[in-house]
């Protein structure tokens, strides 16, 4: 290895259609074909950025809504591709960018423990392992047969958080899943955050909530429709992004 | 070859995320029924009672052991249209899942074939006890049924996959399948007799029907007690590896593209 860096995103872009109409059947295909109407109207959701993060450090990720937050971290996770430039990153990842992303509704919370561990990629022994202390840590014994479906979202993201963190991923992201929490279960996840970070988790964070980004990361990247604004040190980011916001609603 | 070591090693990672989903399928499919697995052995036999009512006594076909032969075809085709028609949706189906976590896409069409395929297992148990009903002689030639059912599961799966990453793109195309299935249904001799029909369209159907070939080789084995016929044989091992060959390639260039449409 060349060097220390975890995650590196060089020069990434992300390209999306966003044509006026979105096409998703032949009819309609065959139609706009004929007519020549069918164009790609180009969208990009990132555009040249650049992230280069070291094992153990906690970046915030701020913007304002639709700024490509949510699609950095998918780029990083894996779910999306770079359409130009290249992404890498080394070691377990931890998705948390839709809690209970893979329950099924139908199956019971001992069922889905299951199904959401092989999800990240877990086997069942290893999860059988673990079991206790998932239930353990989301609380719920009481609800362990019951369908998921039944689940108040502050529920089913409680055992969702439980199983995604049951680990010390290498890589934990995580995309404002605590809000849903109550607050007793969000000081709980900040503390169980925490602990990771102190034993050598690297931390990708978005959040709404700049108090509780500066609580938790030492580094920040801004972005603002797909671009970089700033990138570095928490404090002189956090306190820029205030600043612009504070002055403008002035 | 590098990605190949790479694709196995992704598997085997997430091998028991397709056991889970396959448990996952039978499992729901058969929540709060009262009979459970049953229905998978009475489902079957109550169609095929139904089929040979109305082909022997109305139409008056005359086959030798026809419930034998109603049953081993409905059993086949019962595969390939469930099978198929999971696998179209198990992309669009995941949608949500797809969006918010890294897993290997085909995990998701590979287990909806298979737990169909588990499905038409069970529905064997319907077949055997027709078989004794019929007074039919087992035989070893029925040991050759894996090796049938194993040409119809792959031939499946390449469908499947195919069809699974067009339904991404233009979603009208469940709607064409499934015209195109009852199509296939009535150009397949699965309750008619063969020699029933014009001489031209038993050539096309003997040369260009993939599923004739399993029913075919099907009946062989079950019902014929004797081994497949070479040229079936061999047309059904080729109808499954063009049909795995083309379904995972279309499928392999369309997936890094799902996510942008689903």
């Amino acid at each position: 290895m060349k060097d220390d860096f975890v995650i590196e995103v060089k020069n990434a872009t992300v390209r999306f259609n966003m044509a006026s109409e979105k096409i998703d059947n032949l009819k309609e295909y065959f139609i706009k074909l004929v007519k020549k109407e069918l164009m790609f109207k180009e969208f990009l959701a990132l555009q040249d950025v650049n992230l280069k993060v070291r094992k153990g450090e906690a970046w915030g990720i701020i913007g304002t809504n639709g700024s490509g937050k949510s699609t950095l971290l998918k780029l990083i996770c894996g779910i999306l591709s770079p359409y130009k430039g290249s992404v890498s990153a080394n070691g377990t990842i931890a998705p948390l960018i839709e809690l209970g992303a893979g329950f099924d509704g139908e199956l019971t919370a001992r069922e889905n423990i299951y199904l959401n561990g092989a999800v990240l990629g877990y086997s069942k022994r290893f999860m059988q392992e673990y079991f206790e202390e998932i239930v353990e840590f989301a609380e719920l014994w009481d609800f362990l047969d019951m369908p998921i479906k039944n689940y108040s979202s502050g529920m089913a993201a409680r055992l969702g958080f439980s199983i995604a963190t049951v680990v010390r991923p290498d890589i934990l992201i995580c995309d404002e899943v605590l809000s849903v929490g109550d607050i007793a279960f969000q000081r709980k996840c900040e503390r169980r955050m925490r602990d990771m970070l102190e034993s050598g988790t690297t931390l990708l964070y978005v959040s709404h909530s700049i108090g509780s980004v500066q609580e938790i990361c030492d580094h920040a990247l801004w972005l603002e429709r797909g671009r970089e604004v700033m990138s570095g040190d928490i404090h002189t980011v956090t306190d820029e992004y205030l600043n612009k916001y504070d002055t403008q609603q002035v | 070859m590098n990605k190949t070591g790479n694709r196995i090693k992704l598997f085997i990672k997430y091998r028991d995320l397709f056991i889970q989903l396959v448990e996952k399928d039978l499992k729901l499919k058969y929540r709060r029924s009262f009979l459970g697995y049953l229905w998978s052995v009475l489902n079957p036999l109550m169609i095929m009672a139904i089929m040979v009512l109305v082909f022997q006594h109305m139409f008056r076909f005359s086959i030798e052991n026809y419930p034998v032969y109603v049953l081993s075809g409905q059993v086949c085709f019962n595969f390939l249209s469930e099978a198929t028609n999971q696998a179209m949706v198990s992309i669009t189906g995941n949608a949500a899942l797809l969006k918010k976590t890294y897993v290997p896409k085909y995990i998701f069409t590979l287990s909806k074939v298979t737990s169909s395929c588990v499905n038409l297992l069970f529905s064997l148990g319907a077949l055997l006890i027709v078989l004794l009903i019929c007074k039919v002689q087992i035989t070893v030639y029925m040991l050759w049924l894996p090796a049938v059912l194993l040409q119809l599961y792959f031939f499946c799966l390449g469908i499947g996959l195919m069809l699974a990453a067009v339904n991404v793109f233009f979603r009208d195309i469940q709607y064409i399948y499934g015209a195109f299935l009852t199509a296939w249904m009535y150009m397949t001799p699965l309750f008619y007799p063969m020699d029933q029909i014009p001489e031209q369209v038993q050539w096309i159907i003997k040369h260009l029907n993939p599923l004739y070939f399993y029913v075919g080789q099907f009946r062989d084995v079950m019902l014929y007690q004797q081994m497949p016929g070479n040229l079936i044989l061999l047309a059904g091992l080729a109808a499954s590896a063009l049909a795995l060959a083309v379904g995972s390639a279309v499928f392999l260039k369309a997936k890094n593209s799902f996510i942008l449409y689903i």
